[in-house]
């Protein structure tokens, strides 16, 4: 929990990782692949302050102690999403399985959400591994990577046939949240390699789970907004958007949060750190303190109140996640238009 | 990085200042078709040497390793294009740099072999569709920029609606603008409108106005979040190189 101004916030971090991407985890033969990837992500890094930068040593392997003091202890985040990405080509125990975060959440019971993943292009041996996974650790979420390599094919879409199949077990297993990396990718090498129309139909066809399109599609912003607008059950992941542009491009994070606020609005849009790309504690500090500027060019976006923060902090993901809000960090209930006409009634009745 | 074969193996003489400077020019044209910026401002151009008997050797450098291969293949084919263009330069090399993709894309654009090739089983088509599709994102970004500055100096929907190219005040942001349409066969003359679909040129209904000044600044936000990224990415990665 964060307090400022006698204001409480329960903290969701709706995606961070645990990952090792140290050289004794490369794949022989795809070395400059693993590095590249961990020395790209540890290029994010630098858009954060300066005093939060690590060294990319410890970059490619901060330990247990690291991420729990980082992320509980100083960072304020009450419960913390996994969200795995396996890149078995490059890393060869995988970057950031769902195995290695839940082995972590088992030793903090409480604290971590375990959301798992699946590749449409595993078949039927995928779809085993999607059961076991979720019935050992009961995930209520996957994360996919839709850019990434396996067996020679540069990545799949969200609305190929083998992904509905995927999407239609998934609910069947009880999965509710399905988390899409649609930001920097690699693939496809030939089409608009971010594009989210592949989770519009999705959204569409499976109108029961909800779509967390994370880094909004980053560069595909207006993309993702368009989409977004006319799907109820599509999110906004703020992971990139926080962490890459509040300290380093305050003008354009006001501005991408202005197109945010008025396509997807605040009750679907969800912190997520991106731990350990950037620590969540300047971002939950900055972000609460942060306001729409005044300049004109700002004008007509609309300012952010104490109750939307608390939202994309938390209490939306919370919803999503089915998490336990303390009554002190909750927002005051506001009665519906219906509810209140019919308490209206009762009073007039008696 | 080491200085290869390509620049030692240059000859004939000492390079002319003029072709060298010509090449320079030349390559202010290419523009990296995510950002509509060119190259050269992006300081995506590392280096450009011309020798003495007019072979160029380039080299392009981009914010990380795992920049998207589609683009960074225009990129490498248009300024291959543009130098090769320029009077007194016989050959060029252009190579790309500390990127996944290097070999292929260099060894591709070397031998003129388009991206389907180049990718063998990877690609299954050639990069205009997303060239253009590109190109109609800086047309929305461009209108939001002529736009803005008309709406608040009063201008209505109403009146932005009949306005044509030829009754905005001048500006770079319009000549940009015109430009950007002229290169997707768009409406682009004094007679012009200013608000048109950029998939079919046609005016925008007039119904459809504040929807269509909306993803206009909505799509400039997001070329500029864009754009902010990928500068903050080139800075942390080349320290020295970044070129406002």
């Amino acid at each position: 929990m964060y307090e400022k101004d006698g204001e409480k916030y329960f903290i969701v971090d709706s995606h961070m990782h645990y990952w090792n991407a140290a050289p004794d985890n490369w794949v022989k033969g795809a070395e400059q692949y693993a590095k590249g990837w961990i020395e790209c992500f540890h290029a994010y890094q630098g858009l954060g302050p300066k005093e939060t930068h690590w060294p990319i040593d410890k970059f490619m392997a901060y330990t247990e102690d690291d991420l729990m003091k980082d992320v509980f202890q100083d960072g304020y985040v009450d419960v913390a999403v996994f969200q795995p990405t396996y890149l078995k080509e490059w890393y060869a125990e995988g970057f950031n399985t769902t195995e290695r975060n839940a082995a972590l959440g088992e030793k903090h019971p409480g604290m971590f959400i375990p959301n798992t993943r699946f590749d449409p292009r595993d078949g039927d041996n995928g779809l085993d591994e999607l059961r076991r996974n979720v019935e050992r650790y009961g995930s209520k979420g996957v994360k996919l990577y839709t850019a990434e390599w396996n067996n020679g094919s540069r990545g799949y879409k969200l609305s190929d046939p083998g992904a509905y199949r995927y999407l239609e077990k998934a609910q069947e297993l009880g999965i509710k949240n399905i988390h899409v990396h649609k930001g920097p990718t690699i693939w496809p090498l030939d089409k608009d390699a971010f594009d989210v129309s592949d989770v519009d139909h999705a959204a569409t066809d499976f109108p029961e789970l909800n779509f967390i399109v994370e880094h909004v599609g980053l560069p595909r912003i207006e993309d993702f907004c368009f989409m977004a607008t006319q799907e109820p059950n599509v999110y906004a992941g703020l992971s990139v958007v926080i962490g890459g542009l509040m300290h380093a491009r305050p003008k354009f994070f006001a501005k991408v949060m202005g197109e945010l606020l008025f396509w997807v609005g605040e009750d679907k849009m969800t912190f997520g750190s991106d731990y350990g790309i950037w620590e969540p504690k300047w971002q939950v500090e900055g972000f609460v303190d942060w306001q729409m500027p005044d300049d004109e060019d700002l004008s007509d976006y609309q300012k952010l109140t104490t109750a939307a923060k608390k939202k994309i902090l938390g209490l939306n993901a919370a919803r999503l996640y089915d998490i336990k809000v303390p009554k002190e960090c909750q927002l005051p209930v506001v009665p519906s238009a219906r509810e209140a006409e019919e308490s209206a009634q009762l009073v007039t009745e008696s | 990085m080491s200085v290869s074969a390509a620049e030692s193996s240059l000859s004939g003489g000492p390079p002319s200042e003029n072709v060298v400077s010509a090449a320079l020019a030349a390559l202010t044209t290419v523009r990296d078709p995510e950002l509509d910026e060119p190259i050269t401002t992006l300081g995506f151009v590392a280096s450009c040497l011309v020798s003495g008997d007019g072979r160029a050797v380039v080299r392009l450098r981009l914010p990380t390793y795992f920049c998207a291969p589609n683009f960074a293949f225009l990129m490498v084919a248009d300024a291959y294009d543009a130098v090769t263009g320029v009077p007194g330069v016989r050959s060029a090399e252009v190579i790309l740099e500390d990127h996944f993709a290097s070999d292929a894309i260099n060894a591709g654009v070397a031998a003129q072999a388009g991206f389907v090739k180049s990718f063998d089983g990877e690609a299954v088509a050639e990069l205009g569709d997303l060239r253009a599709q590109f190109l109609r994102k800086a047309v929305m970004a461009g209108t939001d920029l002529v736009c803005r500055p008309l709406v608040a100096a009063g201008v209505t929907p109403a009146e932005l609606l009949v306005l044509t190219l030829g009754a905005v005040p001048g500006s770079p942001e319009l000549t940009r603008l015109r430009q950007r349409r002229a290169e997707l066969g768009l409406p682009a003359g004094d007679d012009a409108p200013l608000l048109i679909d950029p998939r079919t040129g046609e005016r925008v209904d007039a119904a459809a106005v504040p929807l269509h000044l909306r993803k206009a600044r909505v799509t400039r936000a997001g070329i500029e979040a864009n754009t902010s990224i990928c500068s903050g990415m080139f800075r942390v990665r080349y320290p020295d190189g970044w070129t406002p």
